[in-house]
């Protein structure tokens, strides 16, 4: 049935090739748009739930710019079902120029091992970070940039910490260089991990025995809403009352403070999706006009009102398809050619979006026309009326 | 017939029969609407945005931070530090003969956006008496002042908008204890999107025993180069000093350079669409009047007053289309209130402003569309046979 009709639907698209050619263009820059927006929005829809999150964070409820005393760790350790503590401080530092930006992180190294399994790294160079008070380790990606080794001293200036001699600059000695267990998480391997020892040692007195945010490795999965429940209780109403999340949760955090993407991401989307609907809405109508004469000879061979009506809407499918696939295919091309910093992917979701919105698109653009072929009188129709 | 006036018919005759090609001409029309619409809205966002930070600061008033500090939140003053920066010659002072300078303390907290529950960061900023005197743009809309020594919170106008449960009479808890909002506040710039309490009262809640900032009103505009001469090379101080105007300025020009860019991206995308859906309705324009043109060419109408009236046609459209496009971006954006990340890590609220150079901007890049989407199909009715052309 299918195959039966389909070189006479492909007859109709080839018989104005730049109409069609230029109409498919049309359609794949419209794919390429939503296939690309619908992926930041399906960053944002994702995650959000504590399912399989075997990390937690704990940040201070009022901010997680304001650090967390160290006191609370053992306190957090202490929640059932608590496995691994490790605390983290955003360092702020600048390599050189304020253009080369890459996040450093103040840790405890032992805390971090524990708490990070996926870095990995050689054994000796664990233990030297983890004995060596003004240690550092990069990840591959940054030492490959910098071009840095082991034995290297990197001078950060940090814009937040000063030392206790009023200077900002800080050197740090790499010890170590990390990649990950995998190829995800080797391609985050673009950051750095700092000595608690020496930072804590060399800052201003009133900001000592600080450590930033903590986190939390649970044992079970399952069980992780509940511990997070429980160590904010552990601190309600107290001076540092914090706010525990899965870590996929916190990092979701950073994108939403952008705005309500969302909204401008839908209603891009709706813009694009209208303005396609008129071009293709337009150019379908207008093939179809063009070939009355044709579908009523198609009509006088013995098709049925019914088999014009789908003939036309098989049309209006096919063009949307391909249009679409074009331009889905090059959605995904560009996300997946993003830097590992941009977790923007157009993944099943977002084709899954693009399918309903080509099935949508397809028959509104094609049902008018198709409606108009079915009732078209055949004598009418011959006689050019 | 001169050629001018061979061009000004035919094109005044093409332009009088768009109406018979009214389904095809709102291809175009509405093709590039949803391009200038698109661009205008957004770029309206950064506009709005960088008028909200340009308000924002007088050239009257200087900000004093730490040294290398990039911010006010990564920015601290001790105490003393601050004690010594108001006593310098150049900052102006009050009735009461003290200097008219604030030390300020801003702090990050977390409130929901509304309809939302995960929290945005919010400033929330810690002001001296002298705060009020410094900035007279400031007015109550609602409510009252916070009391000093009272844990009172006035909200900002752009904050009271965007986020929830900062309603008057309303408390927030943090820091261990209930804040209650006592007033609503209302600047026009940066500050409307902050949360204000007493700089004291902020300092014991938070644990600091500085400031982040030092606002001060200066005696001229021209006693700062010399309040920035002597501030910065005092052994005793570690500052940086700005013009409150230059500080604001700084701290929007990444981000509005950003949205810019990510504007053309999707501009440009849009654009390409948008010209593939121009060419169709030309051609099929120019396909459908190929009778009329043959005859106007054996009537002896030249190439070019042919060619101007196909590109006519396309450019007049899509000017109609682009300023449906900007109307459109006009009506449901201009005013539009949203907020997000600013200088400090901290929400920001303002307004999206269509102005007049972005309307022109859309207008542009409809015409250039319209151009471009004309030019092949003129050149093709240019090129038709005559002979051709008349049989159809």
């Amino acid at each position: 049935m299918f195959l039966k009709y389909a070189p006479l639907v492909l007859t109709a698209l080839l018989r104005k090739k730049t109409r069609t050619v230029f109409t498919l263009l049309a359609l794949a820059a419209a794919f390429l748009l939503i296939g690309l927006l619908q992926a930041v929005n399906s960053v944002l829809a994702g995650g959000a739930d504590f399912l399989g999150a075997n990390r937690l964070i704990s940040q201070a409820k009022t901010s997680f710019t304001q650090p967390l005393p160290m006191r609370l760790l053992p306190q957090i350790e202490a929640v059932p079902g608590v496995d691994r503590v490790s605390h983290s401080q955003f360092f702020g530092g600048i390599y050189q120029d304020p253009k080369n930006f890459f996040p450093q992180f103040v840790v405890n190294p032992q805390r971090l091992r524990d708490t990070y399994p996926e870095w990995t790294m050689p054994e000796d160079q664990w233990r030297s970070f983890i004995s060596t008070q003004d240690g550092a380790i990069v990840g591959k990606l940054l030492a490959d940039k910098y071009g840095w080794k082991v034995g290297d001293i990197v001078p950060l200036n940090s814009f937040i910490w000063t030392k206790t001699d009023g200077s900002r600059v800080w050197e740090w000695r790499i010890v170590g260089i990390f990649s990950g267990r995998d190829q995800e998480w080797s391609d985050r391997a673009g950051l750095m991990y700092l000595n608690y020892g020496q930072f804590d040692e060399g800052r201003v007195a009133g900001a000592r025995g600080l450590a930033g945010v903590f986190v939390v490795r649970v044992r079970d999965p399952m069980q992780s809403e509940r511990i997070a429940a429980e160590i904010d209780k552990r601190f309600e109403n107290s001076a540092d009352e914090t706010k525990t999340q899965s870590e996929q949760e916190f990092q979701l955090g950073f994108l939403k403070q952008l705005g309500d993407i969302g909204f401008i991401v839908n209603a891009i989307s709706g813009a694009v999706f209208f303005t396609i609907l008129i071009l293709t809405g337009y150019t379908m109508s207008q093939a179809v006009r063009e070939r009355v004469p044709e579908l009523a000879v198609l009509k006088c061979l013995g098709f049925t009102d019914r088999s014009v009506l789908l003939l036309v809407l098989a049309e209006s499918l096919a063009l949307c398809l391909i249009g679409a696939l074009l331009g889905m295919v090059a959605a995904t091309l560009v996300t997946n050619g993003l830097p590992p910093e941009y977790p923007v992917k157009t993944d099943a979701r977002v084709w899954l979006f693009s399918g309903a919105a080509v099935l949508v698109l397809a028959s509104a653009v094609g049902l008018p026309p198709a409606l108009h072929a079915m009732r078209i009188r055949i004598v009418d129709a011959l006689a050019g009326r | 017939m001169s050629t001018l006036t061979q061009v000004r018919e035919i094109v005044l005759m093409n332009l009088r029969s768009i109406p018979q090609r009214l389904g095809a001409s709102l291809v175009i029309v509405i093709g590039i609407g949803g391009v200038v619409g698109v661009l205008v809205a957004m770029l309206s966002m950064s506009a709005g945005l960088g008028k909200t930070l340009n308000a924002t600061g007088d050239p009257n008033r200087a900000i004093i931070l730490r040294g290398g500090s990039n911010g006010e939140l990564a920015s601290f003053l001790d105490r003393a530090s601050a004690t010594l920066i108001k006593q310098d010659p150049a900052i102006a002072r009050a009735d009461d003969s003290l200097p008219l300078a604030s030390g300020e303390i801003i702090v990050i907290t977390e409130v929901p956006r509304r309809g939302d529950t995960s929290g945005a960061n919010v400033s929330l900023r810690g002001v001296e008496p002298k705060g009020f005197l410094l900035r007279p743009d400031l007015k109550i809309v609602e409510g009252r002042r916070f009391k000093p020594g009272l844990r009172e919170i006035m909200v900002g106008a752009g904050a009271y908008k965007q986020f929830d449960g900062l309603e008057i009479g309303q408390r927030l808890k943090f820091r261990g204890s209930y804040w209650t909002i006592v007033g609503r506040f209302e600047s026009g710039d940066a500050h409307d999107s902050e949360l204000w309490t007493d700089l004291e009262t902020a300092q014991g809640a938070f644990g600091r025993s500085g400031v982040s900032s030092v606002l001060v009103r200066l005696t001229s505009r021209d006693a700062f180069a010399g309040l920035k001469q002597r501030l910065t090379t005092n052994p005793q101080l570690n500052v940086d000093v700005k013009t409150e105007r230059d500080y604001f300025s700084s701290q929007s020009s990444g981000l509005t350079s950003q949205i810019g860019y990510l504007t053309t991206i999707v501009a440009a995308i849009m654009a390409f669409g948008a010209l593939f859906g121009a060419l169709n309705t030309m051609y099929s324009a120019v396909s459908t009047r190929t009778q009329e043109i043959g005859t106007l060419r054996a009537l002896g109408f030249g190439a070019a007053p042919v060619i101007a009236s196909v590109m006519a046609e396309a450019m007049a459209l899509s000017l109609a289309g682009g300023m449906l496009g900007a109307g459109v971006a006009y009506l449901l954006f201009n005013g539009y209130s949203v907020s997000t990340l600013g200088g400090n890590f901290t929400q920001i609220a303002f307004n999206f402003a269509v102005t007049p150079a972005l309307v022109i901007k859309g207008l542009v890049w409809a015409l250039a569309i319209g151009f471009l989407g004309g030019l092949f199909p003129a050149m093709r009715a240019a090129r038709m046979p005559v002979t051709q052309a008349l049989r159809g």
